[in-house]
């Protein structure tokens, strides 16, 4: 137990200084926690005016599509294209800057295949084809005269994470780690739908979409999946879809490897069989110890991350801070996330921030006392099947090295005495 | 006629507006009707048993040719890679430390080489080789692999046929939905 300035105790939870999950929610007065995530570059010796320069001018103009703040530039994603290429590669959104759980449209990660296209709505259509009885055309209009549904859920990379699979810890952010995941409002039509009014043939079990991108990139879906929660998504946090997540519509599979979500959806072919596209057999396959690979696995598992401490942050200093994260799961609501200071032998409940919805990013915090001593910070994430964030050595132990796809063990950030944040495998 | 599915649907739309009052909606019905014209125009899509693929031919003689002049400089030579992605060889290389995955060893079918050429390749200009072309770089790639002859003709009857090495090298994780 400790006790707070004021006299309010402070529950320890776990060993290295873990406080009760709401202890800051109990009105204890805990002054001068610190969250890293919104963390700005100080200048100590700045001299701040009773009188700043924009209260003695009056401010500038309204703009018709605002913009953040120019302090805040430095929050942005990290950007890798494939040599020879301009727009293959992926951008990463930065976790690190942010809280809540609606990753900014501008900063939600990309992965492309072949650049961004410039889609004219005009000139774009869904093509519902193969065992239909009606093969039929949808453009942007149309389906905005469709039932919409919103829902805000999650979208993560099957690669996501995969650095930790290599052999040393690789030293970046968390956004530079895990950013192949991000979380929006997303609007769109249920393809149950739009199937029902093609009139699906009884036989049909699969629907391979393809994007209207120059890679044109394919992959088949379960045609299960795509009646129960699957959406022609055609909103993105309120307004039209970004270009790189696909302008004008995609396809938005709940839960589901990110790859499989085919944006700038043109055409969907509903057939018996998967067809075995160069996405779906070459790539986003998971190769095993024994040298065979899995193909089709398509849920993301239980997973998360402490944004706040993480990865390059540096420490203010000893006392009290908001340990501050994120969890997601493809199968459905966070039920619980556990945090660690010692490097998983105790562990203390952390506060689950509402809304915890279905295959959504679910913000999670614990208030924590650092004595200034080297710490190993996890979390573990359990969701609403049971299903538990495995460590890096179990899932390694059970997969092997080589399957590169469907990395969520647990994440370690060690603080060391100097109060620097990095990568480690604990 | 579609129970199962009118019922899945009735049960999604429930289950995301809690309201009763979104069950009974159907569509409103605006698809565009497409023409066997149209679809056949739009579908790009080659299976495993060669449904899609087009006319055409070609054999890797031809095809080394198209590769020199649309392929190497992403690819190497005889698909050695660098920058992009190497294409020939790491056969038996799967169960070692150090996969290689190339479209010999890893592969499953051959008619997604085609299908993938066609649709996405030369990078800079996707869709802008003739079939006869396609069909020729697949089977020069097939060839330097050690999989077809050099004279073996790729077409609409030959590519569906051919066994990849690694045809058998993958378990399918979602479960069949075959009754």
């Amino acid at each position: 137990m400790s006790k707070a300035d004021d006299g309010h105790t402070l529950e320890a939870v776990a060993a290295n200084g873990l406080l009760h999950r709401r202890a800051f929610l109990r009105g204890a007065s805990v002054g001068g926690a610190a969250a890293l995530s919104f963390m700005v570059a100080q200048n100590a010796a700045a001299q701040v005016s009773a009188t700043p320069p924009w209260m003695v001018v009056p401010g500038r103009g309204m703009e018709p599509y605002g913009n953040r703040s120019a302090f805040e530039s430095h929050v942005v994603r990290s950007v890798s294209a494939e040599p020879g290429t301009v727009g293959t590669g992926a951008s990463r959104t930065p976790h690190e800057h942010l809280e809540g759980v609606i990753t900014p449209s501008a900063l939600h990660f990309e992965r492309h295949h072949s650049g961004i296209p410039n889609i004219d709505p005009d000139q774009h259509k869904l093509l519902i084809h193969g065992l239909v009885e009606r093969p039929l055309f949808f453009d942007l209009a149309t389906l905005s005269r469709y039932p919409l549904v919103s829902r805000i859920q999650f979208l993560e990379c099957s690669g996501n994470g995969r650095a930790n699979i290599g052999s040393a810890p690789e030293q970046a952010t968390a956004g530079g780690l895990h950013g192949l995941l991000s979380c929006s409002e997303w609007t769109g039509v249920p393809l149950s739908i739009l199937l029902d009014e093609a009139g699906v043939a009884p036989q049909a079990r699969w629907v391979a979409a393809e994007g209207g991108d120059s890679a044109a990139m394919v992959r088949s879906v379960p045609l299960d999946k795509i009646l129960d929660d699957a959406i022609v998504a055609i909103g993105q946090n309120g307004e039209r879809l970004r270009p790189g997540n696909g302008y004008p519509m995609r396809l938005f599979l709940p839960g589901w490897e990110g790859n499989a979500s085919v944006k700038w959806l043109r055409r969907l072919k509903v057939t018996l069989e998967p067809v075995m596209a160069r996405d779906e057999t070459s790539k986003y396959t998971d190769l095993q110890p024994d040298g065979r690979a899995r193909m089709f696995t398509f849920p993301m598992g239980v997973k998360s991350l402490i944004t706040s401490p993480s990865g390059e942050q540096r420490m203010f200093g000893p006392g009290l801070y908001q340990i501050s994260g994120i969890a997601w799961s493809g199968a459905g609501r966070i039920r619980r996330v556990d945090v660690s200071a010692d490097g998983g032998r105790t562990w203390g409940e952390a506060e689950l921030t509402e809304p915890v919805l279905s295959k959504s990013m679910t913000r999670f915090r614990i208030p924590w006392r650092w004595d200034g001593g080297a710490v190993i910070l996890q979390s573990r994430a359990v969701d609403e099947t049971g299903a538990a964030q495995p460590t890096r050595d179990a899932l390694l132990s059970e997969r092997g090295l080589k399957f590169n796809y469907h990395y969520n063990a647990i994440q370690s950030w060690a603080v060391t005495a100097a109060g620097e944040v990095g990568n480690v495998y604990a | 006629m579609f129970t199962l599915r009118t019922v899945l649907r009735a049960a999604l739309i429930g289950a995301l507006t809690g309201s009763p009052l979104a069950v009974a909606q159907d569509g409103p019905g605006l698809g565009i009707p497409a023409s066997a014209e149209e679809v056949a125009a739009w579908d790009l899509t080659i299976a495993p048993d060669g449904i899609g693929l087009p006319p055409g031919s070609g054999d890797a003689r031809r095809g080394a040719e198209v590769y020199a002049l649309q392929c190497i400089a992403c690819h190497g030579a005889e698909g050695s890679g660098q920058p992009s992605a190497r294409l020939v060889g790491g056969h038996g290389s799967l169960a070692g430390d150090a996969p290689v995955k190339t479209i010999g060893s890893y592969w499953p079918y051959a008619t997604t080489v085609f299908d993938y050429i066609r649709r996405a390749m030369p990078l800079t200009q996707p869709q802008s080789l003739s079939n006869d072309d396609v069909y020729a770089v697949t089977a020069y790639l097939l060839h330097l692999n050690g999989i077809i002859d050099d004279d073996d003709v790729m077409n609409a009857e030959t590519l569906p046929r051919i066994e990849m090495p690694n045809r058998n090298g993958f378990i399918v994780a979602y479960p069949t939905l075959r009754d």
